[in-house]
């Protein structure tokens, strides 16, 4: 189980950890709880697999990766899951989801997601993941990234505020901000 | 161009950041640099928005709810429309997309019902259907990024 302190833990660390010599200590001084806490707990999460990984996430646009293509399937219900697994295991996947089709408008249950360098790349992978995991038959759509409005990490503001305990560090958001919204969902990554 | 040490920092260390008192420290052990080295180096790559953060990637819906939300929105109302969707403090992710479902973006919202409400906010706002598309599984284990770093 989790309790207040995890979710104040999260809070304190979804903007990320300070680059500085003894980090966790410094986000302990924040909880007023101590370093060891700090590391027991971040680690309970990670094998409770609700940190689902902790470490570096890198913004992939800035390293060259410009191709992002979002491809939607229509896969037979029956098949879904074991389709899913099997280009989840695909090296170019970053990410794979079934969602609920749409009726008509949109009849597609399966999301993957490729990153590459360029559009070239992006559609040789997935004409190659198409072939490896026999995808030929379902209809697809490419949805390539054009303009990125937004992007952050998932912010989750703190269920319960303790006494001053509001984090100082919410990208982006003013203290009035933040205080108005503690007690519902900040603002967000990858 | 990226340094060998910067190149190793952002993808060896994506899965398991150590959870020790002195992180960074033990990461110069692993690579047989010094921890300033280390420190440095991770301060460039976030000036430079290499990274985005050293944190948590929480599971979906783990806490809260999410969900994926596609609008088709006339080219010349684009701006304004995404622009509006961008403000809500739910919002994460939005994106122009090329398809006739052209903005895409992630809410995350500490209730389904919340969640609900600010869709249909957004459908008021800016005149145009919602389609919400949560997520029913998630078959990827490993959410880190390879980087291809050899070119």
């Amino acid at each position: 189980m989790i309790d207040a302190i995890d979710f104040q833990l999260i809070a304190a660390v979804q903007a990320g950890l300070p680059i500085a010599a003894r980090p966790y200590a410094a986000i302990a001084e924040q909880l007023a709880i101590t370093e060891q806490d700090v590391i027991e707990r971040l680690a309970r999460l990670k094998t409770q697999g609700l940190i689902k990984r902790w470490g570096v996430v890198v913004k992939h646009r800035q390293l060259g990766y410009r191709a992002n293509a979002m491809i939607v399937m229509d896969v037979p219900d029956e098949w879904v899951a074991r389709v899913g697994a099997l280009i989840s295991q695909q090296a170019c996947v970053n990410l794979c989801y079934q969602r609920p089709r749409q009726g008509e408008v949109w009849p597609y249950n399966l999301y993957c997601m490729i990153h590459g360098k360029s559009r070239e790349v992006v559609l040789e992978q997935w004409a190659e993941l198409r072939h490896a995991c026999n995808l030929c038959e379902y209809p697809f759509e490419v949805l390539f990234s054009r303009r990125c409005f937004k992007q952050r990490g998932a912010l989750y503001a703190r269920p319960i505020a303790n006494g001053d305990g509001l984090s100082p560090s919410l990208a982006g958001q003013s203290r009035a901000e933040e205080i108005k919204n503690k007690l519902s969902f900040g603002v967000h990554f990858a | 161009m990226l340094a060998p040490l910067h190149k190793r920092l952002l993808n060896d260390y994506q899965q398991d950041f150590p959870l020790s008192p002195t992180p960074y420290r033990d990461i110069a052990e692993q690579l047989g640099v010094s921890e300033d080295e280390v420190l440095n180096a991770f301060q460039t790559l976030s000036e430079q928005q290499m990274i985005s953060r050293i944190g948590p990637v929480i599971a979906p819906n783990s806490i809260g709810n999410s969900a994926l939300v596609a609008m088709a929105v006339p080219d010349t109302d684009l701006a304004r429309v995404a622009e509006l969707v961008s403000a809500y403090p739910e919002v994460n992710h939005n994106y122009e997309r090329e398809n006739r479902f052209n903005l895409w973006f992630v809410l995350i919202a500490d209730s389904e019902p919340h969640l609900k409400a600010v869709i249909a906010d957004i459908e008021t706002q800016t005149g145009y259907p919602a389609m919400l598309l949560p997520m029913l599984a998630d078959y990827f284990i490993n959410l880190g990024f390879e980087l291809n770093l050899h070119d």
